[in-house]
């Protein structure tokens, strides 16, 4: 086992503390750079997807995960950010611009629905937010000059400074650079004061408070950086689809950005990565899974959200920490081999913290 | 402007299906009074209730109103388990997990609906059917149905918890369950109980609701508006969840007539209106915490 060894002040705030965690982070930013040259254009297509997933997970994680205020309704932010996008971009403004401009939109808004919010909580909220998303979309259905209604909406072609990102892999490395600036980003904000202040929010509100923290700021902040940066992962959603139509960013879109966090772990960075590569290999493996079973049960409609609902099931009561506190479990196993005991990781007992008390 | 008749015939389609609403808010509101958990899959559970009477009433012959019965006891037994099952063992864990797990028993029974019976709309005899005259105006007698159905349940629920032994208990476990503990009340036989009563409640108003929006998987969704309903009436009273539920069936066939781009949103304008102004809703629960 590993004992870090302190040397100086900044090593308490440092983004990565450990040797092995600067190797493993090495490791897969170096296997993404390498990915396009030893892997086929539609697996790198759905890379790609992964990643924008990526993006939209730490989105909703900054806001469900780190400030405790659950949202029903994040692919609304998906959807203003995919139609404004491609609106502006038809307009004729340069890619970057366009891109600036939409996350600020998307900020905004988000802000504004923070401001409406903030006096909320639980459930109300998430009551709010998914009739939020039911009225943007559909205000995206109706609003048939603007974003061509139900017809739905051709993305212009994605260029910038007349270089047209043509080829599969010219997209993945654009799609990489942002998920890394965004990853990088959100750690970033955890170590500064505005994100330790989002935890002090989802642990306690009353002794937030009490430490100064203006709490409906916090939750105003909040929900301006996760809708931004959700907003963003709509615009690069936008270029990976191609053809916009108001129902992709339904429910159940948000429920699966939802699922996304919950099966990754909620509170953790990496949990966003693993929800987004746990959602994405998921319909794969129940393909895969449909030609084994039998004809009868293998052939029904229903089998895909079935599995999902089991799955989910299973992990909120076996495994609340999803698959980042798995993943955190085995790496203690084996940093301290023969000593892992079961009583390490034993859950604490819990009570119903109630909500008739504010 | 509309006719007079006219505005009679929407009012009362508004009354009804305010009352549809208010029933399915019902089981929304008990479940949240015993154990401070939102049940997202209540309106899945009215969807298969609705499919379990059909089954009882028509595939087994029994007849409606004793397949009602026979599918209320197989329902409340369903929830009985659910929450000794399942519910119990996630207390204290973050809403967020809370929230998702609902969602996704709401999506374990929409397609477990959907491979036992189908994915196309089914129809289930009532006595409901046909239309009565009242005082010069016809309605529709399944309409008529839902609103005598609610009134009933009402009468009852309010029967049960304010006289009876068990109900008293009840809301004496939700005031305070440490309290109701230290009293020798069985408190966490009595929470799976109010889960049986919920999905009870959720079973009959799948068979009321059943002539009017047909039995289908995604029926369910009407529970979205009728938490919409519970919202605005400031949740966890039950008048004023019925009140609230009441405003948003009232509303909704007007403002589909009148703006007929929105159709299906003005429920959840209405919530989000009623929330800015008051986030607590119109009725006020919760209580600021002193030190």
């Amino acid at each position: 086992m590993q004992t870090v060894f302190k040397t100086s002040y900044d090593q308490d705030i440092n983004l990565l503390t450990k040797t092995g965690e600067y190797i493993r982070v090495s490791i897969v930013i170096l296997m993404m750079l390498a990915a396009p040259l030893f892997v086929d254009v539609y697996y790198l297509g759905e890379l790609g997807l992964l990643l924008v997933y990526v993006i939209a997970g730490i989105g909703l994680m900054i806001l469900t995960g780190f400030t405790g205020q659950v949202s029903f309704g994040h692919a609304a932010f998906l959807g203003i950010g995919a139609y404004s996008h491609s609106i502006l971009m038809t307009a004729g403004l340069p890619f970057p611009v366009s891109v600036v401009l939409t996350v600020a939109l998307t900020g905004i808004i988000g802000m504004l629905l923070g401001r409406s919010a903030s006096k909320m909580h639980g459930f109300y909220l998430a009551v709010a937010t998914l009739a939020f998303l039911i009225i943007i979309e559909t205000i995206i259905g109706e609003w048939t000059d603007m974003t061509g209604g139900y017809a739905g909406y051709a993305v212009p072609e994605l260029e910038m400074f007349g270089f047209y990102f043509a080829e599969v892999w010219h997209q993945y490395y654009l799609y990489l650079g942002f998920a890394l600036f965004v990853i990088w980003g959100a750690a970033n904000l955890l170590r500064s004061p505005t994100g330790r202040s989002f935890l002090a929010v989802r642990d306690s509100e009353l002794s937030a408070r009490s430490l100064g923290i203006n709490v409906e700021w916090i939750k105003i902040q909040s929900f301006g950086i996760s809708a931004a940066i959700t907003g963003l992962a709509g615009v690069l959603l936008a270029h990976y689809l191609a053809y916009l139509s108001p129902e992709t960013f339904g429910v159940l879109e948000s429920l699966k950005l939802l699922l996304m966090i919950v099966v990754g772990g909620l509170g953790s960075i990496a949990g966003a990565i693993f929800g987004a590569i746990f959602v994405s290999l998921l319909p794969v493996a129940i393909s895969i899974l449909r030609d084994f079973l039998p004809g009868v049960v293998g052939e029904q409609a229903g089998l895909e959200p079935m599995l999902f609902g089991l799955i989910i099931v299973i992990f909120v009561i076996f495994e609340p920490e999803g698959i980042n506190g798995r993943w955190k479990k085995l790496l203690h196993f084996f940093e301290t081999f023969p000593y892992y005991r079961k009583s390490s990781f034993v859950r604490q007992k819990s009570y119903l913290k109630t909500e008739r008390m504010r | 402007m509309l006719p007079i008749e006219d505005v009679v015939r929407l009012g009362f389609i508004g009354v009804s299906q305010g009352c549809a609403y208010g029933l399915i808010a019902l089981g929304f509101v008990l479940i949240y009074k015993a154990t401070e958990v939102v049940n997202f899959a209540h309106g899945e559970f009215m969807m298969f209730g609705g499919f379990a009477v059909l089954t009882f009433s028509e595939g087994f012959g029994l007849g409606f109103w004793p397949g009602l019965i026979v599918a209320c006891l197989a329902m409340g037994t369903a929830g009985y388990l659910v929450d000794s099952l399942i519910m119990r063992r996630i207390i204290g864990q973050s809403q967020a997990s809370i929230f998702i797990l609902t969602v996704a028993f709401g999506f374990i029974l929409r397609s477990a609906a959907g491979m036992i019976w189908g994915w196309s709309p089914l129809s289930l005899d009532t006595p409901f059917d046909g239309e009565t005259t009242l005082a010069g105006v016809t309605l529709g007698t399944d309409r008529l149905a839902i609103i005598a159905t609610t009134a009933v349940l009402c009468t009852a629920l309010y029967m049960f918890f304010g006289r009876s032994r068990t109900g008293i208990a009840m809301q004496a476990s939700s005031q305070n369950q440490l309290a109701a503990y230290y009293m020798g009340i069985p408190v966490r036989r009595l929470v799976s109980l109010v889960w049986a009563i919920a999905a009870i409640i959720a079973t009959v108003a799948g068979a009321v609701m059943a002539p009017v929006t047909q039995l289908e998987t995604n029926v369910g969704f009407i529970g979205i508006k009728a938490l919409a309903g519970a919202i605005v009436g400031g949740f966890g009273s039950i008048p004023g969840t019925l009140l609230g539920c009441m405003l948003i069936g009232v509303i909704e066939p007007f403002a589909d007539y009148f703006f007929p781009a929105i159709k299906g949103v003005s429920a959840y304008i209405v919530m989000l209106v009623v929330l800015f102004i008051r986030p607590e809703g119109l009725i006020v629960q919760t209580y600021r915490k002193k030190v």
